[in-house]
């Protein structure tokens, strides 16, 4: 167990023993090997549940908006839960553009940030074992990582190169404006970003063309990069909608791309580029490659970083009098 | 329809604000001025009720482009429905180009009422350049 694991555990306790909060959305251990899984703690004995290591890759705050949703089919109104919830720098973003959603009461959530290092992506621990698959991880060891394959040879993997790409391309690892803080020694910001997206701006319309069908044909429509993401918390999809239908239910190709486009489009000013999307991603669709994008152009076009303020107004909600038009057409 | 014949005409959907464009393009048609009949106009009560999601799916069904067209900054009927509308389309014409659609099949334009002899030369141009693309193949549902 790590430093950063006892404290977490010694705060969580005593939220509860002072009667903070109700519920504590944190990790735990999954049954896999690099994986940890979301889960909810309810009192002060399930404490020793929770873990924090390098697998906490899921975005908690996807969780939010449901807890804090009103109960309609409920005939007694109950009081919404007091939560407390473990951030990472993405997380605890994601967390300010729900408060600024009104997704999420803000007297009854204490965010707990943690110093995040970056998280391990699994997939390329896989990928650098050649397949062999992680049959179980030491853990960390000297900035690199000790797993046992399935066919029982240890390897050491060094910890840059399994890192996942968002952690890597982190602008943002602590959580700043958490309630409450975990100390510890985060990953450093890294500045240089966007590299991937303007090299793929550079290509000619077909080439880019060609990538994104060959991206998106590998999608099986199984919304799970939807389900990952906190911001997409309608009641009801676009995709789902009937009337009117804006996507034909078939997997044919251009149904599937605009639900891409439809579901990347709404995240415009409000991504915060957790990756949560991606590693949800079973046919492992490179969604960063296009999420990123709107991203860049906002920054770039608003000036804006989504999830930083409570108070500044979204880019899409507002508007200057002097934004750019260079891309209007004139006779 | 065969769209291989020679005598391909491009398919445009144009999105047109109640207040502006539409009167433009009603005085452009008043002043008897000529441009090409490739349009199919939906009047629309401001550039801000235009839904991206709208463009996106008027491209599947098969247009060969799609304009967009709403008062100028600061004319707004609703104040400031067409400023909220050009952050949108800033992003959308960008991101659509991002992903290999040609710039030229969506376009967005302002056209006040006074301004029918803009609005017959924004169509001739819209028509001349989309007919140059050919007709549109990408995002197009099949068997249409």
């Amino acid at each position: 167990m790590n430093n950063i694991e006892i404290k977490l555990k010694d705060l969580v306790k005593d939220l509860f023993a002072g009667e903070k909060i109700d519920v504590l959305i944190g990790y735990e251990n999954g049954s896999l090997p690099l994986r940890s899984r979301p889960c909810f703690v309810h009192s002060a004995g399930e404490v020793d549940r929770l873990v924090w290591n390098s697998y906490c890759t899921n975005n908690l705050a996807v969780y939010l908006p449901r807890i804090f949703q009103r109960q309609e089919h409920k005939k007694e109104e109950t009081p919404p839960p007091r939560v407390g919830i473990i951030a990472k720098g993405c997380d605890a973003r994601s967390v300010v553009g729900l408060l600024k959603e009104n997704q999420v009461i803000k007297e009854n959530i204490i965010v707990i940030g943690m110093p995040c290092s970056g998280m391990i992506d699994p997939a390329k621990v896989e990928a650098a074992l050649d397949g062999a698959g992680p049959y179980s991880c030491q853990g960390e060891v000297d900035g690199s990582l000790e797993v046992t394959t399935s066919s029982g040879e240890k390897k050491r993997l060094k910890r840059e190169e399994v890192t996942a790409e968002a952690c890597l391309e982190c602008s943002h690892p602590l959580a700043e404006g958490a309630d409450l803080q975990i100390e510890g020694e985060p990953k450093e910001a890294c500045d240089e970003r966007y590299e991937k997206i303007r090299e793929f701006e550079a290509k000619s319309t077909e080439e880019r063309w060609q990538s994104f069908v060959k991206e998106i044909s590998k999608c099986i429509r199984c919304y799970a990069c939807r389900q990952a993401c906190p911001n997409c918390y309608c009641k009801i999809c676009f995709v789902d909608q009937t009337k009117p239908r804006w996507i034909g239910a078939s997997d044919e190709l251009s149904n599937v791309m605009i639900y891409h486009i439809g579901r990347i489009f709404h995240q415009a000013g409000r991504c915060v580029e957790c990756d949560a999307c991606v590693h949800a991603c079973p046919m492992d669709i490179d969604l960063r490659l296009f999420t990123q994008k709107l991203v860049k152009d906002v920054k770039e076009l608003f000036d804006y970083v989504p999830g930083l303020s409570v108070e500044e107004l979204p880019p899409l909600w507002t508007f200057k009098q002097d934004d750019s038009q260079s891309f209007i057409t004139e006779p | 329809m065969n769209k291989t014949v020679d005598n391909w005409e491009p398919k445009i959907v144009a999105f047109l604000c109640n207040w502006c464009s539409y009167a433009g393009a009603d005085l452009a048609g008043v002043s008897r001025l000529q441009y090409p009949p490739n349009l199919r106009v939906i009047r629309v009560p401001c550039s801000g009720r235009i839904n991206p999601l709208y463009i996106v799916k008027a491209l599947q069904q098969g247009v060969d482009g799609v304009l967009v067209s709403g008062c100028h900054p600061g004319d707004c009927h609703y104040i400031s429905g067409n400023l909220v509308a050009r952050r949108k389309f800033a992003l959308l014409k960008n991101f659509l180009a991002y992903l290999g659609i040609e710039p030229e099949r969506v376009q967005f334009s302002w056209v006040s009422a006074s301004e029918g002899s803009r609005f017959a030369a924004l169509i001739e141009k819209v028509v001349d350049e989309v007919k140059e693309l050919g007709p549109a193949k990408k995002l197009v549902k099949k068997g249409l």
